[in-house]
């Protein structure tokens, strides 16, 4: 049976690992490598490194941390932000990089989607989406340069379309970002991630909200989501993985156990 | 993990797809001598062999005949390791072909008799994307010490149904070969260099065939 993931997400900003609230105000966690070595021992099934400042700062960023992550992490990993064309994907990949993960620059030119689908393979292409609840439209719509306040803007698209064209053009798997929820630890957005569960035949990641070992549960089961993203719950040691991993197969869902070799 | 003769030599056939780093790294945490080329005489020395690959049959296929690797790769002996993408240019051909391309299914290096089809998964998700368990049909040297329903880390579409030169099996709404076997060569349809503990056991398991 496939296994739902659980996927500690780091935050990367100059090196560091760091953590916002509502992708603001920004604390340093702690050092990239020795973080997703202990996220991996702990049972993590796939890391993301979200390169927060780099799609919105218009700059060239050093990305030598995705080799040294390389060398010493045995479980797939993800990098996302500031992957602009081909060759940018091509270089991260080459790092040892299982994944890339493209937003804003998807939005602004969204034939690289098929561009990097064609060089890389699909399974390789992850294209995030920051979506957010318009109270007033009573739609959920697209968000792009989230990690800058200032530059943060609605892109016109609703959320359900974007998915759908995201998947035309060649995506391996979507990771949804429920703005509403992120960093407040109430809950991943459960009726939003239905809704995009329907229009979505990918893998689907839910991301944003993760707060108690129950929200995991409720999102594998009310969503049907492939796997679920969390940050603050893990850097801050508020949920342990393995005690969550334990929680989750004693409810019943399908949950990656460790691996014990055979003595004969 | 024991260490493993120093003497021996590991050669990862660069077949021209991007990431070959995590294979090669992860063949660096087992063992000392580790080389990537596309040069056959480099690869025919090697005592062991690893045939990675991400991307598309076809085009995999282009970049090894453009290198003039497939008589090379044919004529070897030692053992042979294909990974994902690797393993399904083993057998006879691929139904994964150029988009849009009217041409018939991609011939493939035929080392071992099959074919790569696309999933049938009903509802389910494609790619088969995560870590699944996988069945070994019979106790091999390749999933020594690896327990019954160890969980390997896969992304695919396309695989080789459960036939004859099934090593290992997975179940995704349909059963496929998550491994495959004849004479020297091997494929894996799992990543073992993403599979965490169990992973390096496979590998090392291979490099001490």
């Amino acid at each position: 049976m496939l296994a739902r993931r659980i996927i500690p997400c780091l935050d990367v900003r100059d090196g560091k690992v760091v953590k916002g609230v509502k992708f603001r105000n920004h604390e340093i966690i702690g050092d990239i490598v020795p973080l997703a070595e202990q996220y991996a021992q702990q049972g993590a099934d796939e890391l993301v490194f979200y390169d927060i400042t780099a799609s919105s700062d218009q700059r060239v960023v050093d990305k030598s941390w995705v080799s040294r992550i390389a060398q010493v992490i045995d479980i797939p990993f993800c990098v996302a932000g500031g992957i602009k064309s081909v060759e940018d994907a091509g270089r991260i990949l080459e790092m040892g990089a299982d994944k890339i993960s493209v937003n804003s620059p998807a939005l602004a030119d969204p034939e690289l989607i098929t561009r990097l689908h064609d060089t890389y393979g699909q399974q390789c292409v992850v294209i995030g989406i920051d979506s957010y609840f318009n109270k007033q439209s009573q739609q959920f719509e697209v968000y792009q340069f989230t990690g800058d306040e200032k530059r943060t803007q609605n892109t016109g698209r609703l959320t359900v379309d974007w998915v759908k064209e995201v998947q035309q053009r060649g995506a391996g798997e979507i990771v949804l970002n429920c703005m509403n929820q992120d960093g407040v630890r109430q809950g991943y957005d459960i009726a939003q991630l239905r809704l995009v569960r329907d229009a979505c035949t990918v893998p689907l990641i839910a991301s944003g909200g993760a707060g108690e070992k129950h929200h995991f549960y409720d999102v594998f089961k009310q969503a049907d989501v492939d796997g679920a993203l969390a940050a603050s719950v893990f850097h801050k040691g508020i949920i342990p993985i393995p005690e969550l991993k334990d929680f989750l197969r004693a409810q019943g869902v399908v949950i990656r156990e460790d691996f014990v070799p055979t003595t004969s | 993990m024991s260490v493993l003769s120093s003497s021996q030599h590991t050669v990862i056939i660069n077949t021209g797809c991007a990431n070959i780093s995590s294979v090669k790294f992860a063949l660096q945490r087992l063992t000392q001598n580790v080389t990537v080329s596309d040069d056959p005489k480099v690869i025919c020395a090697a005592d062991k062999l690893i045939l990675p690959g991400v991307g598309s049959a076809n085009s995999a296929m282009e970049s090894i005949e453009k290198k003039q690797l497939a008589s090379c790769i044919q004529s070897l002996a030692q053992p042979v390791l294909g990974v994902c993408l690797g393993m399904q240019l083993m057998v006879t051909d691929s139904q994964e072909k150029a988009h849009q391309s009217d041409l018939g299914n991609t011939p493939c290096l035929n080392l071992i008799p099959g074919q790569v089809k696309r999933m049938q998964v009903g509802d389910l998700r494609l790619p088969h994307m995560g870590w699944n368990t996988v069945e070994a049909v019979e106790q091999t040297s390749l999933f020594k010490g690896i327990p019954q329903g160890t969980y390997f880390y896969f992304v695919h579409s396309f695989a080789v149904e459960v036939y004859s030169h099934t090593l290992a099996s997975s179940q995704y709404d349909m059963p496929f070969s998550a491994a495959i076997h004849r004479d020297n060569f091997y494929g894996v349809q799992f990543h073992p260099e993403r599979s965490g503990d169990a992973g390096a056991t496979l590998l090392e398991n291979f490099l001490n065939l």
